[in-house]
């Protein structure tokens, strides 16, 4: 079961791969998709893996990512920040 | 992309709050560091708890330049080279304040060198956060005293020639009470070393070294950002309390990382303080709180 | 000066040094940043400047403020624009050399409304020049030195008790106008030591910081009041605001487009010169019925009462206009006069700076000519009775 989340400000996102390349568990992939700007945003390929260590949130120059650790079963799913 | 579901009331980016969000997208490259050491110094903040309303940032000119811009405290993005001494005058009129300078290589250690040793031999209670980068990048990808040799940019497309700066050597024997260096990879230490500074009294230097893809990474055939931020993992050695006479950078040398000083030496404002007490006795007026109503 | 929005308040007694006093324009000049609420000053050694600091550096500690000597005039320039945004009213003093390398920060101060004073004794130039020995080279550097548009106020004190009463004035047009104030003294008023009379306290009127008066988030620090001029928060305050040197808009943040850079300007600009007429002092004497007005300012005008003294001995009707206020040039005076008189004569230590300043807003309605002097020493009142003369004819 995942123990973190992750959420993705996908117009924030200038594709720079950072959170994709350091996430330790491989949570992350740059996703074919595009933002209004024409960056590839990364998606989540690894649902379970998550830790919530939000390291892909302190790599992150655009402030476009962050996890976090949840103590509840619900499964890891990307999510929209507000 | 995955189903996107609405966050949880509860959760929001932990560094939003030290952000002027509505300036963000920022102007900083794909791939460029700037934007992670932001997301380290905001983090120190969070991390000590400090008053925010008491921490100033302090830039000068260039693409790190553009940092206070994009802080939510009070900042100020001053000329070319004289961050330091602008920061200087703030701290001295208030010395409530904490003074962070976060400015470039090129702006802290060529046209603003000069302030950089003073404030130093001084001892003047700031906090330098230096990115360095290598390479003036805001005006083109031009060469600066932190190109390390052969490295090509637009004002050296012979490769470099000049023997560069060793940062942490240069503020460590200019006298700073606090001298590390991490790289845009080392977000956890850089992130350490920031919260320390911000609690430490006296004058602090934390060199951090960046990818600027677009000018020196491309220009030198060193691919991405990422590319480079995987340099820095691979190459970086952790050696704290290095003499920093060994922590010189080369092009492709391995990268000396760590904490290199952490030493106490009275500040400007006690040595000042010191030397008027022993002069003037009960005649000394101690500077007040700046109020101009 | 008449204060649109505020009450001149009191000096405060623990920088005034009442009474009367043997000074010379250096020292008194010092005196009257203490009496105006000066706690800051960012110096670096340059004659003939130094004394000013080397006093404020003596006296600060048993005052309460801070002098710190800076590795550099780059430094010192900038050092109290961060004093004044902590809180400080703050002046440095400089001369020359010095005063070329201040130029960009008298920019960033105009830019960013900075309050604050730069005192220049002026010496001999171009470049290292005449260290010791005086001259009035740096007026048109004063006006136009920093790169871009920008107003400018300066005032010229030609005696030690102007020294003292001008910097006051000095600073309290900065904080009227949020706006650098270059105070610009030569050698010879710096160095002469005569009687200063200082006032008690209570009767030095001090204009205060424009200060927000908004809580934070309702503030904006560069939206202008009435008279244009903005009220600014000070850092550590919880307004959590930018300042930039770019183009910026209202709330401080950069807006680098063409819309925003004239609005900017345009106020910055008008600032000033909406309140030209205002802010211009001048003394005159003897201009009614003149034929000739001879117009002089600082070390200049002690030489040319002379000159005119001489002249009125020979029978010539000459009238003396002394400008304290140089810049905003007083252009309209110069206007106004010109239509009753024959010409105007000009003496300066320098080859002709503000003579052209004269012949422009004379616009032809009388003839103006210059006395022009290298500097080094002052003139010759027959020099400028000369000129009277041929200018009489």
């Amino acid at each position: 079961m995942a123990k973190g989340r992750v959420a993705i400000v996908a117009e924030r996102c200038k594709g720079c791969g950072f959170c994709v390349e350091f996430c330790p568990t491989k949570v992350l992939a740059l996703s074919s998709t595009y933002n209004s700007k024409g960056y590839h945003p990364p998606e989540i390929i690894a649902l379970d893996k998550c830790s919530g260590c939000d390291l892909c949130g302190m790599y992150c120059p655009d402030f476009a990512i962050y996890g976090w650790k949840v103590t509840d079963e619900k499964p890891n799913k990307a999510v929209a920040a507000r | 992309m995955s189903t996107l579901e609405v966050l949880p009331q509860e959760v929001t980016n932990p560094v939003e709050p030290f952000l002027r969000t509505e300036r963000i997208p920022h102007i900083w490259c794909p791939g460029c560091g700037i934007g992670t050491t932001v997301n380290s110094f905001a983090r120190a903040l969070l991390e000590t708890r400090m008053d925010l309303d008491k921490v100033v940032v302090v830039s000068g000119i260039g693409c790190t330049g553009r940092v206070a811009g994009y802080v939510e405290l009070d900042s100020f993005h001053t000329t070319h080279g004289r961050a330091i001494p602008f920061a200087t005058g703030l701290k001295l009129a208030n010395p409530s304040l904490t003074v962070v300078v976060y400015s470039g290589d090129g702006d802290l250690s060529a046209i603003g060198g000069n302030h950089l040793i003073h404030a130093a031999r001084r001892n003047i209670d700031i906090k330098v956060i230096c990115v360095n980068n290598f390479i003036y990048a805001m005006t083109g990808g031009q060469s600066g005293p932190t190109t390390p040799l052969t490295a090509t940019t637009s004002t050296s497309p012979y490769g470099a020639y000049e023997p560069s700066f060793n940062l942490p050597q240069l503020a460590d024997a200019a006298g700073a009470v606090y001298v590390a260096r991490w790289t845009a990879f080392h977000v956890r230490q850089m992130t350490r070393s920031m919260s320390e500074v911000l609690k430490k009294k006296g004058f602090c230097f934390i060199e951090t070294l960046s990818p600027c893809p677009t000018l020196y990474e491309r220009r030198n055939k060193l691919g991405e950002g990422l590319d480079t931020m995987r340099h820095y993992k691979e190459k970086s050695k952790v050696r704290n309390g290095a003499p920093t006479s060994e922590v010189a950078l080369g092009m492709r040398d391995d990268i000396i990382v760590g904490k290199f000083v952490d030493r106490e030496r009275p500040d400007y404002s006690e040595l000042l303080h010191h030397q008027m007490i022993t002069q003037l006795g009960d005649k000394y007026v101690e500077a007040p709180a700046c109020s101009c109503g | 000066m008449k204060n649109p929005t505020r009450q001149l308040q009191h000096a405060d007694p623990a920088g005034v040094l009442t009474g009367t006093h043997f000074l010379d324009g250096d020292h008194a000049c010092c005196e009257g940043a203490l009496a105006a609420g000066a706690r800051f000053a960012a110096g670096y050694p340059i004659t003939p400047s130094t004394e000013v600091v080397e006093r404020f550096a003596l006296r600060i500690p048993k005052v309460g403020g801070t002098f710190i000597q800076m590795e550099d005039e780059l430094a010192a320039s900038i050092t109290l624009l961060g004093a004044v945004w902590g809180g400080a009213k703050a002046f440095t003093v400089t001369s020359g050399p010095g005063f070329s390398l201040m130029m960009e920060h008298i920019g960033y101060a105009a830019m960013t409304e900075t309050p604050c004073v730069f005192v220049n004794v002026q010496r001999g130039g171009p470049s290292t020049g005449l260290p010791t020995l005086p001259a009035q080279g740096d007026m048109m550097q004063a006006r136009w030195g920093s790169h871009g548009d920008y107003e400018m106020i300066a005032l010229c004190p030609n005696s030690p008790q102007e020294c003292f009463d001008l910097t006051i004035h000095a600073f309290n047009l900065s904080e009227r106008f949020r706006t650098p104030v270059m105070f610009m003294m030569d050698e010879c008023v710096g160095h002469m030591t005569e009687k200063v009379v200082i006032p008690p306290a209570d009767q030095i009127g001090i204009y205060p910081r424009r200060h927000a008066v908004r809580p934070p988030g309702e503030h904006l620090n560069f939206e202008p009041d009435e008279d244009l001029v903005p009220a600014m928060a000070h850092a550590g305050e919880g307004y959590r605001f930018h300042v930039t040197g770019l183009t910026h808009d209202e709330r401080g943040y950069p807006a680098m487009n063409p819309e925003t850079q004239d609005r900017l300007v345009r106020r910055l600009v008008n600032k000033i010169r909406m309140a030209a007429e205002e802010l211009v002092q001048v003394e005159e004497e003897g201009i009614e019925g003149a034929d000739v007005v001879v117009v002089s300012y600082g070390i200049t005008s002690r030489v040319a009462q002379k000159a005119i003294e001489l002249a009125r001995e020979k029978g010539l009707k000459v009238g003396k206009l002394r400008l304290l206020t140089v810049w905003p040039f007083p252009a309209a005076k110069i206007r106004a006069l010109a239509r009753g008189i024959r010409a105007f004569v000009v003496p300066e230590l320098n080859m002709g700076q503000i003579v052209n300043e004269v012949e422009r807003a004379a616009g032809g309605a009388a003839r103006t000519y210059g006395v022009p002097h290298a500097g080094g020493t002052v003139h010759r009142p027959e020099a400028i009775l000369n000129v009277i003369e041929e200018a009489a004819r």
